[in-house]
């Protein structure tokens, strides 16, 4: 605990991983407060868009909708406030069930060693032999699409870099002679990995679990971009962009007019990932190894 | 006159709290992409030797020489190739993984180094209870924190400490508290894993006196691993010399010092360091080479390619460890001469 005090205390010092920390901060007030920001006229279903009309034509900003509305007439101010929502839906299942899955591969393989490590991480290789947005795009065609596809897909093929991170990490943490001190006063397996190991072996993946916060939710944004993830008029940040697709450049009079068709999602989606990484890039150098000898 | 006899050799036995026989000890060597065994590393090659109850025996040798590896053997932190180990008419070595665990309270073990044996993230008093909660003894939390207070307060820290992680400690402290977690399962026997070679030396003479003390309150026996001669010597009641996974010589250590009766036991004596720099010593042995790889360990003696009494026969045939005297036992063809030399 007294560790994760001073780590706090170093986020907050540094100014490039205390903008990354605010940042993520503001996103996630943002997902919290989203049925307060931005009221959802269909309190039974907030994350579809609402439409503001029956104009294909997108609409500038307006004091009804702060960011103006995009094709088919759906507010952007609230696909944004809504798709963070779904931002952090998508990054938290994914990550936190590809975690499961990996911390159970990655211990069992390294804790047993021997043939159980051998299998286990042929598997592995196995997954990863796939390419990883191919491999999810054959999955989400064959389950058709959906959020709830999507995730299952980028589950499948995200485990593997998990499972090898903590396998290496436990690897080097049995070797310490605190885990055979724990046989020798006969505490049993489960507990040797659960109060020695794990904690010890932890620190890598808090640091890769925050970098992908910001990867998977831009795949997943990458996939809503070519169709493949949520149903029309779910509020995400790739949906919005795609939306955007035929108004980068207008055709008639000024070529910027719908210019807020794309900024204000793709700045959405920019912020997001950037405080993620500077959160990330700090955390890495605070957790180095070689900083952490005497704390 | 026949009674007698026996009666003394039971009672011999009785004494005997836990006997090595013909332990061995081989790690393979694996090589290729299938990872075939292509070698076997004999760490440990046919130990035999017992302790008896309430005494400390010393076990020497310089690094590579397989001490830990027996030590660690014996409780089972390391599956051994074959042998047994007898504790209580039990052989520890022949029992489940979950029988073998009813006997962890009995035989403890403190590691050498008092930095990496203890798990940064536990706090002390979680660190010192861990045995007693796989023991299921002390019943509830509370309970259990009172025995480590008790404990912490015998090995001479402050139980105020308790809530501490292991970092804020000096080495001597992180020792002690390694020694508390050995202790607070009461145990019978203790291996010490070079459990002073990490300290200072005035560390070392305060860590030594505790574990004295500590074996006349609680009735320990030690099985004290070290490479340094005077510490073994202040310790130990015997000593077992080891040289590349076998015993050379097993004796008393006033014996063993005064009657050396393995060249490398006298050599081992010699390379001892007199911490008086006026003495001038003329009896220094130097070996010749290196210790031989114990992948590959010579034929015969495994000590004759350093030998100085090396004859043909020393490279033909492996000598028996014998008791050439009561309690003094050796291995080596020539221990007659070594004697008259002596």
């Amino acid at each position: 605990m007294e560790k994760f005090i001073k780590i706090a205390k170093k986020l907050i010092r540094n100014p490039t991983s205390f903008a990354g920390l605010i940042i993520v901060l503001l996103y996630v007030g943002i997902a919290i407060f989203a049925p307060i920001i931005a009221k959802p006229p269909y309190p039974d279903t907030p994350y579809e868009m609402p439409q503001m009309g029956w104009s294909s034509i997108p609409k500038p900003p307006s004091w009804q909708d702060p960011f103006g509305t995009t094709q088919g007439q759906y507010d952007i101010y609230y696909g944004i406030i809504w798709g963070t929502r779904t931002a952090f839906k998508i990054g938290i299942v994914v990550i936190g069930l590809s975690l499961i899955i990996g911390l159970t591969v990655g211990t069992i393989s390294a804790y047993f060693g021997g043939w159980v490590d051998e299998i286990l991480m042929r598997i592995t290789d196995i997954f990863l032999a796939f390419p990883f947005l191919v491999g999810v795009i054959v999955v989400v065609t064959v389950l058709g699409p959906g959020l709830s596809h999507v995730m299952l897909a980028l589950i499948i093929f995200y485990w593997m870099g998990y499972a090898r991170l903590i396998r290496g990490s436990v690897l080097e943490i049995k070797e310490n002679e605190y885990v055979m001190a724990g046989r020798a006063l006969g505490t049993p397996g489960y507990r040797i990995i659960s109060r020695h190991i794990l904690p010890n072996a932890i620190f890598p993946i808090i640091i890769q679990v925050s970098m992908d916060m910001a990867t998977i939710p831009l795949t997943a944004a990458a996939l809503s971009f070519l169709g493949l993830g949520a149903p029309v008029g779910y509020a995400s940040w790739g949906q919005l962009v795609a939306f955007s697709r035929n108004w980068i450049v207008s055709s008639s009079g000024n070529p910027l007019s719908y210019w807020y068709t794309i900024t204000f999602p793709s700045v959405a989606i920019v912020l997001y990932a950037m405080g993620w990484n500077l959160l990330g890039d700090s955390l890495r150098d605070i957790l180095d190894p070689r900083m952490l000898i005497g704390m | 006159m026949e009674k007698l006899e026996e009666q003394k050799k039971t009672e011999k036995k009785s004494k005997i709290l836990l006997e090595v026989k013909n332990l061995k000890k081989y790690f393979p060597i694996k090589a290729g992409v299938f990872k075939r065994t292509v070698g076997w590393v004999k760490a440990v090659d046919g130990v035999s030797f017992y302790i008896r109850k309430g005494e400390t025996l010393g076990l020497v040798g310089e690094s590579g020489c397989g001490k830990t590896t027996t030590g660690q053997t014996i409780l089972r932190l390391i599956e051994p190739t074959s042998g047994t180990v007898h504790y209580g008419g039990v052989d520890l070595l022949s029992l489940s993984k979950r029988k073998m665990n009813k006997y962890r309270s009995k035989l403890q073990i403190i590691f050498q180094d008092p930095y990496s044996s203890l798990d940064p993230r536990m706090r002390v008093k979680d660190i010192i209870a861990e045995g007693l909660k796989s023991a299921h003894i002390g019943g509830s939390r509370k309970n259990r924190y009172d025995i480590v207070k008790k404990y912490m307060d015998r090995v001479g820290l402050s139980p105020l400490y308790m809530n501490r992680f292991p970092h804020e400690f000096s080495g001597g402290q992180r020792q002690r508290i390694g020694i508390a977690r050995a202790l607070v399962l009461n145990p019978e026997l203790i291996v010490c894993d070079e459990a002073v070679s990490a300290l200072d030396v005035s560390i070392q003479a305060q860590i030594l006196n505790l574990l004295d003390d500590l074996q006349k309150d609680f009735n320990l026996t030690y099985l004290f691993i070290a490479h340094d001669l005077n510490v073994v010597k202040h310790i130990s009641d015997r000593i077992v010399v080891m040289y590349l996974g076998k015993i050379v010589e097993i004796a008393n250590k006033h014996e063993l010092f005064i009657n050396p009766l393995h060249p490398y036991t006298k050599a081992l004596l010699s390379a001892n360091p007199i911490p008086d720099p006026t003495v001038k010593r003329k009896d220094r042995i130097i070996l010749r080479g290196d210790v031989p790889s114990p992948a590959n360990p010579p034929s015969g003696c495994r000590f004759h390619p350093r030998c100085w009494m090396a004859k043909p026969i020393c490279s033909q045939e492996d000598p028996p460890l014998i008791e050439v005297q009561p309690d003094h036992y050796v291995a080596c063809h020539f221990w007659k001469e070594m004697a008259e030399q002596n």
